[in-house]
Protein backbone atom coordinates (compact mmCIF):
# COMPACT_ATOMS: atom_id res chain seq x y z
CA UNK A 1 0.00 0.00 0.00
CA UNK A 2 1.01 3.32 -0.55
CA UNK A 3 2.34 5.42 2.45
CA UNK A 4 2.84 9.35 2.59
CA UNK A 5 6.82 8.95 1.53
CA UNK A 6 6.14 6.88 -1.35
CA UNK A 7 3.40 9.62 -2.40
CA UNK A 8 5.87 12.23 -1.76
CA UNK A 9 8.70 10.95 -3.78
CA UNK A 10 6.72 10.14 -6.28
CA UNK A 11 4.90 13.70 -6.58
CA UNK A 12 8.57 15.10 -6.31
CA UNK A 13 9.66 13.40 -8.74
CA UNK A 14 7.37 13.89 -11.33
CA UNK A 15 7.17 17.57 -10.17
CA UNK A 16 11.04 18.01 -11.20
CA UNK A 17 10.80 15.96 -14.10
CA UNK A 18 8.29 18.78 -15.41
CA UNK A 19 10.93 21.25 -14.60
CA UNK A 20 14.00 19.81 -15.73
CA UNK A 21 11.58 19.71 -19.30
CA UNK A 22 9.81 23.44 -18.96
CA UNK A 23 12.81 25.45 -17.06
CA UNK A 24 13.23 28.42 -19.23
CA UNK A 25 17.10 28.50 -18.61
CA UNK A 26 19.18 25.38 -19.25
CA UNK A 27 21.49 25.98 -16.34
CA UNK A 28 18.42 25.58 -13.72
CA UNK A 29 16.93 22.93 -15.86
CA UNK A 30 20.56 20.62 -15.51
CA UNK A 31 20.25 21.44 -11.71
CA UNK A 32 17.12 19.99 -11.21
CA UNK A 33 17.95 16.99 -13.38
CA UNK A 34 20.63 16.54 -10.72
CA UNK A 35 17.98 16.81 -8.28
CA UNK A 36 15.48 14.72 -10.18
CA UNK A 37 18.43 11.96 -10.42
CA UNK A 38 18.61 11.85 -6.55
CA UNK A 39 15.19 11.77 -6.19
CA UNK A 40 15.41 9.09 -8.42
CA UNK A 41 17.35 6.94 -5.91
CA UNK A 42 14.78 7.66 -3.36
CA UNK A 43 12.16 5.87 -5.62
CA UNK A 44 14.46 3.23 -6.36
CA UNK A 45 15.47 2.45 -2.63
CA UNK A 46 11.63 1.88 -2.28
CA UNK A 47 11.45 -0.12 -5.21
CA UNK A 48 13.63 -2.68 -3.14
CA UNK A 49 16.58 -2.27 -5.66
CA UNK A 50 19.15 -1.11 -3.60
CA UNK A 51 21.98 -2.38 -6.39
CA UNK A 52 19.75 0.08 -8.67
CA UNK A 53 19.94 2.79 -6.63
CA UNK A 54 23.51 2.99 -6.30
CA UNK A 55 23.70 3.17 -10.19
CA UNK A 56 21.08 5.61 -10.20
CA UNK A 57 22.89 7.86 -7.56
CA UNK A 58 26.68 7.52 -8.72
CA UNK A 59 25.84 7.31 -12.82
CA UNK A 60 22.19 8.23 -13.16
CA UNK A 61 22.43 11.34 -11.25
CA UNK A 62 25.74 11.85 -10.41
CA UNK A 63 27.94 11.53 -13.17
CA UNK A 64 25.18 12.34 -16.35
CA UNK A 65 24.17 15.81 -14.09
CA UNK A 66 27.68 16.89 -13.71
CA UNK A 67 28.75 15.97 -17.64
CA UNK A 68 25.15 18.07 -18.92
CA UNK A 69 25.83 21.13 -15.54
CA UNK A 70 29.46 21.81 -17.91
CA UNK A 71 28.26 21.40 -21.01
CA UNK A 72 25.52 23.84 -20.21
CA UNK A 73 27.90 26.22 -18.26
CA UNK A 74 29.29 25.98 -22.03
CA UNK A 75 26.88 26.63 -24.23
CA UNK A 76 25.00 29.26 -22.21
CA UNK A 77 25.93 31.98 -24.92
CA UNK A 78 24.01 30.13 -27.29
CA UNK A 79 20.76 30.03 -25.79
CA UNK A 80 19.27 32.92 -26.63
CA UNK A 81 19.55 32.51 -30.52
CA UNK A 82 18.43 29.18 -30.08
CA UNK A 83 15.06 29.32 -27.96
CA UNK A 84 13.78 32.17 -30.76
CA UNK A 85 14.13 28.56 -32.93
CA UNK A 86 11.09 27.42 -30.57
CA UNK A 87 8.34 25.48 -32.88
CA UNK A 88 4.92 26.90 -33.34
CA UNK A 89 1.42 25.94 -31.80
CA UNK A 90 0.88 23.42 -34.52
CA UNK A 91 4.23 21.36 -33.90
CA UNK A 92 3.66 22.29 -30.06
CA UNK A 93 -0.14 20.94 -29.94
CA UNK A 94 0.74 17.94 -31.83
CA UNK A 95 3.62 16.90 -29.62
CA UNK A 96 1.29 17.40 -26.52
CA UNK A 97 -1.39 15.07 -28.45
CA UNK A 98 1.58 12.44 -29.25
CA UNK A 99 3.36 12.87 -25.66
CA UNK A 100 -0.47 12.11 -24.11
CA UNK A 101 -0.88 9.57 -26.15
CA UNK A 102 2.11 7.29 -25.08
CA UNK A 103 2.02 8.19 -21.54
CA UNK A 104 -1.52 6.95 -21.55
CA UNK A 105 -0.94 4.13 -23.49
CA UNK A 106 1.94 3.00 -20.92
CA UNK A 107 -0.07 4.04 -18.33
CA UNK A 108 -3.20 1.51 -19.03
CA UNK A 109 -0.23 -1.10 -19.70
CA UNK A 110 0.93 -0.70 -16.21
CA UNK A 111 -2.53 -0.77 -15.16
CA UNK A 112 -3.24 -4.11 -17.03
CA UNK A 113 -0.11 -6.20 -15.79
CA UNK A 114 -0.50 -9.84 -15.25
CA UNK A 115 -1.67 -10.71 -11.52
CA UNK A 116 0.28 -12.66 -10.06
CA UNK A 117 3.46 -10.89 -11.65
CA UNK A 118 5.81 -13.32 -13.94
CA UNK A 119 9.18 -13.08 -12.29
CA UNK A 120 12.63 -15.04 -12.78
CA UNK A 121 13.26 -14.51 -8.97
CA UNK A 122 13.00 -18.21 -7.69
CA UNK A 123 15.34 -19.31 -11.07
CA UNK A 124 17.81 -16.89 -9.92
CA UNK A 125 17.84 -18.55 -6.12
CA UNK A 126 18.01 -22.30 -7.41
CA UNK A 127 21.16 -21.55 -9.37
CA UNK A 128 22.90 -18.86 -7.32
CA UNK A 129 25.13 -21.71 -5.42
CA UNK A 130 26.88 -22.78 -8.36
CA UNK A 131 28.06 -19.38 -8.92
CA UNK A 132 29.47 -19.15 -5.76
CA UNK A 133 28.13 -15.20 -4.95
CA UNK A 134 25.56 -14.15 -2.46
CA UNK A 135 24.23 -10.95 -4.67
CA UNK A 136 21.34 -12.74 -7.08
CA UNK A 137 21.92 -9.11 -9.18
CA UNK A 138 25.61 -10.20 -8.98
CA UNK A 139 25.10 -13.30 -10.27
CA UNK A 140 22.77 -12.01 -12.83
CA UNK A 141 25.24 -10.08 -14.15
CA UNK A 142 28.52 -11.88 -14.04
CA UNK A 143 27.14 -15.76 -14.42
CA UNK A 144 23.91 -15.63 -16.32
CA UNK A 145 23.99 -12.69 -18.29
CA UNK A 146 27.48 -12.57 -18.50
CA UNK A 147 26.97 -11.25 -22.17
CA UNK A 148 25.37 -8.31 -21.45
CA UNK A 149 28.14 -7.56 -19.06
CA UNK A 150 30.30 -7.71 -21.88
CA UNK A 151 28.89 -5.89 -23.94
CA UNK A 152 28.37 -2.69 -21.88
CA UNK A 153 31.67 -2.56 -20.83
CA UNK A 154 32.73 -2.35 -24.80
CA UNK A 155 30.07 -0.34 -25.82
CA UNK A 156 31.59 2.37 -22.95
CA UNK A 157 34.94 1.90 -24.40
CA UNK A 158 33.40 2.48 -27.65
CA UNK A 159 31.55 5.60 -26.14
CA UNK A 160 34.60 7.01 -25.44
CA UNK A 161 36.67 6.03 -28.82
CA UNK A 162 33.94 7.90 -30.22
CA UNK A 163 34.08 10.77 -27.91
CA UNK A 164 37.91 11.11 -28.34
CA UNK A 165 37.46 10.95 -32.08
CA UNK A 166 35.78 14.17 -31.77
CA UNK A 167 38.71 16.00 -31.45
CA UNK A 168 39.96 18.01 -34.15
CA UNK A 169 43.08 16.97 -36.16
CA UNK A 170 46.09 18.50 -34.75
CA UNK A 171 44.78 17.61 -30.72
CA UNK A 172 44.50 14.34 -31.57
CA UNK A 173 46.54 12.62 -28.58
CA UNK A 174 46.44 15.58 -26.31
CA UNK A 175 44.86 16.01 -22.88
CA UNK A 176 41.06 16.06 -22.77
CA UNK A 177 39.13 19.23 -21.26
CA UNK A 178 40.62 22.70 -20.35
CA UNK A 179 42.91 22.86 -17.57
CA UNK A 180 41.59 23.61 -14.45
CA UNK A 181 43.51 26.13 -12.52
CA UNK A 182 41.76 26.23 -8.98
CA UNK A 183 42.71 28.65 -6.11
CA UNK A 184 45.66 25.81 -4.37
CA UNK A 185 44.64 27.43 -1.03
CA UNK A 186 40.87 27.35 -1.88
CA UNK A 187 38.02 25.12 -0.43
CA UNK A 188 38.12 23.03 -3.77
CA UNK A 189 42.29 22.29 -3.38
CA UNK A 190 41.54 20.99 0.48
CA UNK A 191 38.40 18.88 -0.38
CA UNK A 192 40.52 17.29 -3.40
CA UNK A 193 43.25 16.93 -0.72
CA UNK A 194 41.16 15.01 2.51
CA UNK A 195 38.29 13.44 0.12
CA UNK A 196 40.15 11.08 -2.56
CA UNK A 197 41.88 8.66 0.16
CA UNK A 198 38.22 8.06 1.85
CA UNK A 199 36.50 7.85 -1.58
CA UNK A 200 38.95 5.61 -2.55
CA UNK A 201 38.50 3.36 0.37
CA UNK A 202 34.31 3.67 -0.07
CA UNK A 203 34.62 3.03 -3.63
CA UNK A 204 36.96 -0.59 -3.32
CA UNK A 205 34.61 -1.58 -0.73
CA UNK A 206 31.30 -0.76 -2.43
CA UNK A 207 33.24 -2.96 -5.42
CA UNK A 208 34.03 -5.80 -3.04
CA UNK A 209 30.60 -6.05 -0.95
CA UNK A 210 29.34 -6.19 -4.19
CA UNK A 211 29.51 -10.42 -4.41
CA UNK A 212 27.47 -10.44 -1.45
CA UNK A 213 25.46 -7.50 -1.09
CA UNK A 214 24.07 -4.38 -2.53
CA UNK A 215 27.38 -2.66 -4.64
CA UNK A 216 29.61 -4.09 -7.42
CA UNK A 217 32.25 -2.80 -9.81
CA UNK A 218 30.12 -0.14 -11.83
CA UNK A 219 29.28 2.06 -8.33
CA UNK A 220 32.74 1.66 -7.12
CA UNK A 221 34.52 2.49 -10.36
CA UNK A 222 31.72 5.46 -10.62
CA UNK A 223 32.86 6.44 -6.98
CA UNK A 224 36.74 6.38 -7.96
CA UNK A 225 36.62 8.09 -11.29
CA UNK A 226 34.48 11.08 -9.27
CA UNK A 227 37.60 11.18 -7.11
CA UNK A 228 39.87 11.35 -9.69
CA UNK A 229 37.79 14.16 -11.36
CA UNK A 230 37.82 15.83 -8.51
CA UNK A 231 41.63 15.73 -8.54
CA UNK A 232 42.06 17.76 -11.91
CA UNK A 233 39.51 20.13 -11.65
CA UNK A 234 41.05 21.32 -8.21
CA UNK A 235 44.06 21.42 -10.74
CA UNK A 236 45.78 19.27 -9.12
CA UNK A 237 46.14 16.03 -11.02
CA UNK A 238 45.95 16.99 -15.03
CA UNK A 239 44.01 14.61 -17.49
CA UNK A 240 46.67 12.14 -19.26
CA UNK A 241 47.43 12.71 -22.90
CA UNK A 242 44.97 10.00 -24.64
CA UNK A 243 47.81 8.83 -26.53
CA UNK A 244 49.72 7.25 -23.58
CA UNK A 245 50.18 3.59 -24.14
CA UNK A 246 49.74 2.48 -20.49
CA UNK A 247 46.09 4.28 -20.43
CA UNK A 248 45.11 2.58 -23.83
CA UNK A 249 46.13 -0.72 -21.83
CA UNK A 250 44.61 -0.16 -18.77
CA UNK A 251 40.62 1.08 -20.86
CA UNK A 252 41.40 -2.06 -23.04
CA UNK A 253 42.24 -4.27 -20.00
CA UNK A 254 38.98 -4.77 -18.52
CA UNK A 255 37.00 -6.71 -21.72
CA UNK A 256 40.25 -8.17 -22.97
CA UNK A 257 40.49 -10.47 -19.75
CA UNK A 258 36.56 -10.80 -20.15
CA UNK A 259 36.78 -11.77 -23.56
CA UNK A 260 39.70 -14.25 -22.66
CA UNK A 261 38.17 -15.90 -19.84
CA UNK A 262 35.09 -16.17 -21.46
CA UNK A 263 37.20 -18.08 -24.24
CA UNK A 264 38.45 -20.24 -21.82
CA UNK A 265 35.19 -21.04 -20.86
CA UNK A 266 33.78 -22.42 -23.75
CA UNK A 267 36.50 -25.10 -23.89
CA UNK A 268 36.41 -26.14 -19.75
CA UNK A 269 32.57 -25.37 -19.30
CA UNK A 270 31.19 -25.82 -23.40
CA UNK A 271 30.08 -22.40 -23.83
CA UNK A 272 31.31 -19.07 -24.27
CA UNK A 273 31.37 -16.74 -21.17
CA UNK A 274 29.99 -20.69 -19.01
CA UNK A 275 31.71 -21.17 -15.73
CA UNK A 276 33.23 -24.69 -14.95
CA UNK A 277 31.73 -25.79 -11.99
CA UNK A 278 33.79 -24.66 -8.55
CA UNK A 279 35.61 -22.41 -10.33
CA UNK A 280 32.56 -19.55 -10.79
CA UNK A 281 33.78 -17.22 -8.33
CA UNK A 282 36.84 -17.00 -8.91
CA UNK A 283 37.06 -15.93 -12.48
CA UNK A 284 33.89 -13.64 -11.25
CA UNK A 285 36.84 -12.04 -9.31
CA UNK A 286 39.53 -11.85 -11.83
CA UNK A 287 36.91 -10.43 -14.31
CA UNK A 288 35.68 -7.57 -11.98
CA UNK A 289 39.32 -7.00 -10.64
CA UNK A 290 40.41 -6.54 -14.62
CA UNK A 291 37.47 -4.37 -15.08
CA UNK A 292 37.37 -2.18 -12.33
CA UNK A 293 40.14 0.04 -13.34
CA UNK A 294 39.27 0.29 -17.23
CA UNK A 295 35.34 1.06 -16.12
CA UNK A 296 37.15 3.89 -13.48
CA UNK A 297 39.05 5.31 -16.28
CA UNK A 298 36.51 5.04 -19.32
CA UNK A 299 33.66 6.70 -16.81
CA UNK A 300 36.28 9.50 -15.76
CA UNK A 301 37.48 10.07 -19.46
CA UNK A 302 33.99 10.39 -20.88
CA UNK A 303 33.33 13.05 -18.77
CA UNK A 304 36.52 14.74 -19.67
CA UNK A 305 35.73 14.80 -23.04
CA UNK A 306 37.55 15.09 -26.37
CA UNK A 307 40.95 16.33 -26.66
CA UNK A 308 41.30 19.84 -26.18
CA UNK A 309 44.85 20.87 -25.66
CA UNK A 310 48.29 19.18 -27.73
CA UNK A 311 50.27 16.64 -25.29
CA UNK A 312 53.08 19.13 -24.72
CA UNK A 313 52.02 22.29 -24.16
CA UNK B 1 -3.00 0.84 -5.67
CA UNK B 2 0.71 -0.50 -4.74
CA UNK B 3 3.80 1.90 -4.38
CA UNK B 4 4.90 0.05 -7.89
CA UNK B 5 1.93 0.59 -9.69
CA UNK B 6 2.13 4.43 -8.30
CA UNK B 7 5.89 4.68 -9.64
CA UNK B 8 4.37 2.73 -12.65
CA UNK B 9 2.15 5.23 -13.35
CA UNK B 10 4.66 8.07 -12.47
CA UNK B 11 7.16 7.01 -15.49
CA UNK B 12 4.49 6.65 -17.93
CA UNK B 13 3.51 10.39 -17.13
CA UNK B 14 7.66 11.20 -17.33
CA UNK B 15 7.57 9.39 -20.73
CA UNK B 16 5.56 12.00 -21.96
CA UNK B 17 6.48 14.96 -20.45
CA UNK B 18 9.73 14.01 -21.44
CA UNK B 19 8.55 13.21 -25.52
CA UNK B 20 6.79 16.44 -25.06
CA UNK B 21 10.30 18.52 -24.51
CA UNK B 22 12.47 16.46 -27.07
CA UNK B 23 9.98 17.43 -29.13
CA UNK B 24 8.94 21.15 -28.81
CA UNK B 25 12.95 22.69 -27.49
CA UNK B 26 15.02 23.10 -29.97
CA UNK B 27 18.14 23.50 -28.12
CA UNK B 28 20.29 20.13 -28.48
CA UNK B 29 20.89 20.25 -25.02
CA UNK B 30 17.73 20.52 -24.04
CA UNK B 31 16.63 17.33 -25.85
CA UNK B 32 19.63 15.61 -24.16
CA UNK B 33 17.88 16.47 -20.84
CA UNK B 34 14.44 15.44 -22.23
CA UNK B 35 15.84 12.30 -23.25
CA UNK B 36 17.15 11.34 -20.40
CA UNK B 37 14.00 11.97 -18.39
CA UNK B 38 12.59 10.02 -21.06
CA UNK B 39 15.01 6.97 -20.33
CA UNK B 40 14.54 7.26 -16.46
CA UNK B 41 10.82 6.80 -16.85
CA UNK B 42 11.19 3.56 -19.10
CA UNK B 43 13.78 2.48 -16.31
CA UNK B 44 11.44 3.15 -13.51
CA UNK B 45 8.75 1.49 -15.45
CA UNK B 46 10.80 -1.25 -15.91
CA UNK B 47 11.76 -0.99 -12.45
CA UNK B 48 8.34 -0.94 -10.86
CA UNK B 49 7.88 -4.67 -13.31
CA UNK B 50 11.04 -5.70 -11.17
CA UNK B 51 9.43 -4.80 -7.94
CA UNK B 52 6.25 -6.71 -8.57
CA UNK B 53 8.04 -9.96 -9.31
CA UNK B 54 9.38 -9.58 -5.56
CA UNK B 55 9.96 -13.21 -4.50
CA UNK B 56 11.63 -15.65 -2.20
CA UNK B 57 12.82 -12.53 0.58
CA UNK B 58 14.26 -11.07 -2.56
CA UNK B 59 12.67 -7.29 -2.78
CA UNK B 60 12.16 -7.37 -6.51
CA UNK B 61 13.00 -9.75 -9.63
CA UNK B 62 16.57 -9.73 -9.89
CA UNK B 63 16.87 -9.88 -14.02
CA UNK B 64 15.23 -6.91 -14.85
CA UNK B 65 17.28 -4.98 -11.95
CA UNK B 66 20.67 -6.27 -13.64
CA UNK B 67 19.37 -5.23 -16.66
CA UNK B 68 18.75 -1.97 -15.55
CA UNK B 69 22.11 -1.39 -14.24
CA UNK B 70 23.64 -2.29 -17.40
CA UNK B 71 20.69 0.16 -18.99
CA UNK B 72 21.92 3.04 -16.69
CA UNK B 73 25.00 2.94 -17.72
CA UNK B 74 24.58 2.52 -21.29
CA UNK B 75 22.34 5.06 -21.27
CA UNK B 76 25.16 7.39 -19.59
CA UNK B 77 27.84 6.36 -22.62
CA UNK B 78 25.14 7.75 -24.73
CA UNK B 79 24.53 10.91 -23.32
CA UNK B 80 28.45 11.48 -22.99
CA UNK B 81 28.48 10.60 -26.80
CA UNK B 82 25.87 13.42 -27.60
CA UNK B 83 27.28 15.79 -25.51
CA UNK B 84 30.81 15.33 -26.93
CA UNK B 85 29.01 15.81 -29.80
CA UNK B 86 26.94 19.50 -29.67
CA UNK B 87 30.70 20.83 -28.00
CA UNK B 88 32.42 19.79 -31.58
CA UNK B 89 29.69 21.29 -32.91
CA UNK B 90 29.75 24.27 -31.17
CA UNK B 91 33.30 24.62 -31.15
CA UNK B 92 33.60 24.86 -35.18
CA UNK B 93 30.30 27.10 -35.91
CA UNK B 94 30.08 29.02 -32.90
CA UNK B 95 26.69 28.03 -32.00
CA UNK B 96 24.51 25.29 -31.20
CA UNK B 97 21.56 24.84 -33.24
CA UNK B 98 19.73 22.24 -35.35
CA UNK B 99 18.20 24.43 -37.77
CA UNK B 100 19.34 24.11 -41.73
CA UNK B 101 19.56 27.87 -41.46
CA UNK B 102 22.80 29.07 -40.24
CA UNK B 103 21.89 31.88 -38.13
CA UNK B 104 23.45 35.40 -38.75
CA UNK B 105 25.93 35.49 -35.95
CA UNK B 106 28.18 31.93 -37.27
CA UNK B 107 28.36 33.24 -40.94
CA UNK B 108 31.93 34.33 -40.49
CA UNK B 109 33.15 31.72 -38.54
CA UNK B 110 32.18 28.61 -40.90
CA UNK B 111 35.85 28.04 -41.51
CA UNK B 112 37.14 28.42 -38.17
CA UNK B 113 39.72 25.92 -37.19
CA UNK B 114 38.11 25.03 -33.46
Amino acid sequence: MIDAFHAAAALLILALGVYTTFARETFAATVGFLAYGLLLTVAWVQLRGVDVALTEAAIGGGLTAMLLLRASARLRPTEAAASAETPGATTRLLAAVAAVSVAGALALAVLALPVPAPTLAPEAAANIASTGVGNPITAVLLAYRAMDTLLEAIVLLFALIGVWSLAPDRMWGGRPGPRHNADPDGILAFIARVLPPIGIVVGIYVFWIGADHPGGKFQGATILAAMWLLTMMAGLADAPPISRTWLRVLLVLGPAVFIAIGVVGAFTAGAFLAWPDGWAKPMILVIEIALMPSLALTLGLLLAGAPERPAQP
Amino acid sequence: MSGATLFGLVAAALVGVGLYGLIVNPQPLRKILAFNVIGSGVFLLFGAVARRGAALGMGGDPVPQALLITGIVVAFSATALAVAVLLRLHDETGSATLSSDPPPAAAGSENRVA
